[in-house]
């Protein structure tokens, strides 16, 4: 059995070709129906973010599989296999394998760490258990890229930067004060990104809100979102000295804070740290105040270049993220081909055994004068013979294990005696009693 | 090779080991390593210990008074500081910067001649354990505060140039390296002057005068003002930060001055030449 992954992401399809092919998560039946209904396909999830389209199947036959879920994503989607087909990807085996471990851990992200996409991936994964066309395979197949993931985010720190401007900012101030708890933010005037960052701030345990704007209601209304106070416009530098970070965003034409009027509030601090950050264009604050003693004045294109360092980091993380996820496929990979070759022996030996006891007891009934001895040697010699005949075809069987001539093999068994595929529900355990020789009577 | 020099090599490699330990964990940031480290640290102290006792008890005395001897002790007050100071902080590249102090302080003493020399009578006091333990457990937490100095310019810089290295990542924050400037202050400076004073109190008993500017008690008194300096300007008017850091930097480059110039250079009491005994150091 092997497993394959057809679709297409943000690096392979512009926006315009994703939104098309993109499955409404409301209406998840039909498509998984559709899919496992394909010849070919034995399970099946679909994968359907606004950054990817993914179908993981697992299949006997990859090849035909992949052309078939090609035309399924043109035909179900109306759009013209031509134009479709540039933009799609198929992998199977290990590199399909190695696809999802990385989109699940988050490598293959437009931005690299970002957790939301393993979120997505179970989801579609319960659609899929929800509507029964996951089995053995893709069951296994996904917890173990579910664990690959957390086994990435416990044992790098690649999603540990943030990437965004706003969080960036509670990050630095972390950098600055270590802990929030006890700290007070003021914010000069309400720019939505203004109050994006006092969200974050506030959901990371600032104790303290300050809201001042020129219209006193607006700052009011906003201090009451934050369970803050409010303080008036022409008398807030008198309460600067309390306020530990301090957001700007005021629509002024020039600075609103020059250099003296911070170096009175720092000193009033009693050199307490403050950090400053200016969302505004144009600047509140005068740029200068940077070079004071314990301030630390950020702009939008500081905090810009945070995030790229911080996306630099993130980068470095990713390379430790891809030894773990190398390791895994190959586990992985491994166990699939144990799969198959079991059940696939056990099925061999199981079909034979039952023709030889149709057989015996064909044989016996017509000599029931024959004594007890008898019939156990008779027994014993037929179940020696298929031993003997089976013994060279099994012990390759278990040898290629985990080679790639083995799929070649175990398919060519299957067809030439005509094996039923393995119960998908069957644990491996219980196969695996399977392959102990028939025992022998004396 | 005695026992006590074959264990003093093993110290050092012990040393080592937790070194690169902690490099590897602040490089790679494997938190493992950090772990296996403060382990092998604290084995290594443990040696250290019972390399000094032995010494100890080879010598007759406490054990500081030849170049080897005293760098060796210093190296494991700033190692034991180091551990007891973990165990609030629990930061790995405190120790990446701290032990590589120990472990140069270790290689010095290790160039030094080690052998035991005759006890010297005119350190056959109590008062010398006690004025060379406070004294050194000074030194220790001073280098501590040094190494917190280092950290946070290196720290500060990075993010008041905006501009930052794979250290900012792995430097703790400003407010933590600040607190242990402050806490180091404030155990350091005690330890510093009850030091001083038991040393006064000793050369009264011995000589019968309390002060005698030797080259060691006046840089001592100069790093003691500049220590008593930082103290009253961080209680008082609120000095923190990089002008904490920096004092807290240059109070321990006079120190050390004070303990490789002063001791070895000169031939007054503080010497290890007088300690040794080569000199007589006579009451006036």
């Amino acid at each position: 059995m092997n497993i394959l992954v057809v679709g297409l992401s943000h690096k392979t399809a512009p926006v315009n070709i994703r939104e098309r092919v993109a499955f409404a998560p409301t209406a998840m039946e039909e498509p998984l129906k559709q899919v496992v209904a394909l010849p070919g396909i034995a399970e099946a999830v679909i994968v359907s973010t606004c950054n990817r389209v993914e179908i993981y199947a697992s299949s006997r036959d990859p090849e035909g599989a992949c052309a078939q879920l090609r035309q399924f994503l043109a035909a179900y989607h109306g759009i013209a296999a031509d134009e479709l087909n540039p933009h799609l990807y198929d992998l199977c085996g290990g590199e399909a394998i190695h696809h999802v471990f990385r989109v699940a851990s988050s490598l293959d992200s437009m931005v690299i760490g970002e957790p939301q996409i393993l979120g997505q991936i179970k989801t579609a994964y319960g659609y899929a258990s929800e509507f029964k066309t996951v089995g053995l395979i893709l069951n296994r197949f996904l917890h173990k890229a579910f664990s690959v993931a957390k086994r990435v985010r416990t044992e790098t720190e690649i999603a540990s930067n943030a990437v965004s401007v706003s969080f960036a900012a509670v990050e630095l101030a972390r950098k600055i004060f270590g802990s929030l708890a006890d700290k007070t933010v003021m914010l000069i005037g309400a720019g939505e990104m203004c109050e994006l960052a006092a969200r974050h701030f506030v959901n990371n345990g600032i104790s303290q809100v300050l809201v001042t704007n020129r219209t006193l209601e607006r700052a009011q209304k906003l201090a009451a979102e934050f369970n803050g106070r409010a303080v008036p416009f022409d008398s807030y530098v008198e309460h600067l000295h309390q306020a530990d970070i301090v957001l700007t965003s005021t629509g002024a034409p020039g600075f609103i804070l020059d250099r003296p009027q911070l170096e009175g509030v720092i000193k009033r601090r009693k050199n307490r740290p403050m950090f400053l950050i200016d969302i505004a264009v144009p600047r509140d604050i005068d740029p200068r105040a940077n070079d004071i003693d314990n301030i630390y004045l950020y702009d939008v294109d500081d905090l810009q270049e945070v995030v790229q360092a911080n996306l630099k980091e993130r980068h470095k993380e990713a390379k430790k993220a891809e030894a773990i996820v190398q390791t895994e496929v190959g586990q992985f990979h491994q166990w699939l081909g144990n799969l198959d070759v079991v059940p696939t022996i056990v099925a061999l030996r199981k079909k034979f055994e039952d023709i030889r006891k149709d057989e015996l007891e064909k044989t016996l009934s017509r000599f029931s004068h024959l004594g007890d001895k008898e019939r156990k040697s008779i027994e014993a010699m037929t179940a020696a013979i298929i031993n003997k005949a089976l013994h060279q075809p099994i012990s390759l069987l278990k040898q290629c294990k985990g080679d790639r001539a083995c799929d070649g093999y175990v398919d060519a068994v299957r067809v030439l005696f005509d094996l039923t595929p393995p119960d998908p529900d069957a644990g491996d355990t219980s196969a695996e009693d399977g392959l102990n020789e028939l025992p022998l009577k004396e | 090779m005695s026992i006590n020099l074959l264990l003093f090599k093993i110290t050092l490699l012990v040393y080592l080991v937790a070194t690169g330990l902690l490099l590897l964990d602040v490089v790679f940031r494997r938190e493992l390593f950090g772990r296996i480290a403060r382990r092998v640290l604290v084995a290594g102290f443990v040696l250290h210990t019972v390399v000094l006792a032995l010494r100890w008890f080879d010598v007759g005395q406490t054990p500081v008074s030849s170049p080897h001897e005293a760098y060796s002790f210093f190296a494991w007050a700033v190692v034991g500081i180091y551990l007891l100071f973990d165990l609030r902080y629990r930061l790995a590249i405190i120790g990446a910067f701290v032990c590589p102090v120990a472990v140069v302080l270790m290689i010095v003493s290790s160039a030094m001649p080690k052998q035991v020399r005759e006890p010297n009578p005119l350190l056959d006091s109590w008062w010398f354990p006690v004025h060379v333990s406070l004294a050194f457990a000074g030194y220790a937490i001073f280098a501590l505060a040094c190494v917190a100095g280092i950290m946070y310019l290196l720290q500060e810089r990075m993010l008041k140039g905006k501009h930052f290295s794979g250290l900012y990542f792995r430097l703790p924050s400003l407010d933590i390296l600040d607190n242990i400037n402050s806490r180091c202050l404030s155990f350091g400076f005690p330890l510093m002057t009850m030091g001083i004073i038991s040393g006064t109190v000793w050369a009264n008993a011995a000589w019968g005068d309390y002060w005698r500017w030797d080259p060691k008690e006046t840089w001592a008194l100069l790093t003691w003002f500049l220590y008593a300096a930082l103290l009253h300007g961080r209680l008082t008017i609120g000095w923190r930060g990089r002008r904490a850091a920096i004092f807290a930097i240059i109070g321990f480059c006079c120190l050390l001055f004070s303990f490789f110039v002063v001791n070895a250079m000169t031939s007054t009491e503080h010497s290890f030449r007088a300690m040794q005994g080569e000199t007589m150091v006579l009451p006036r």
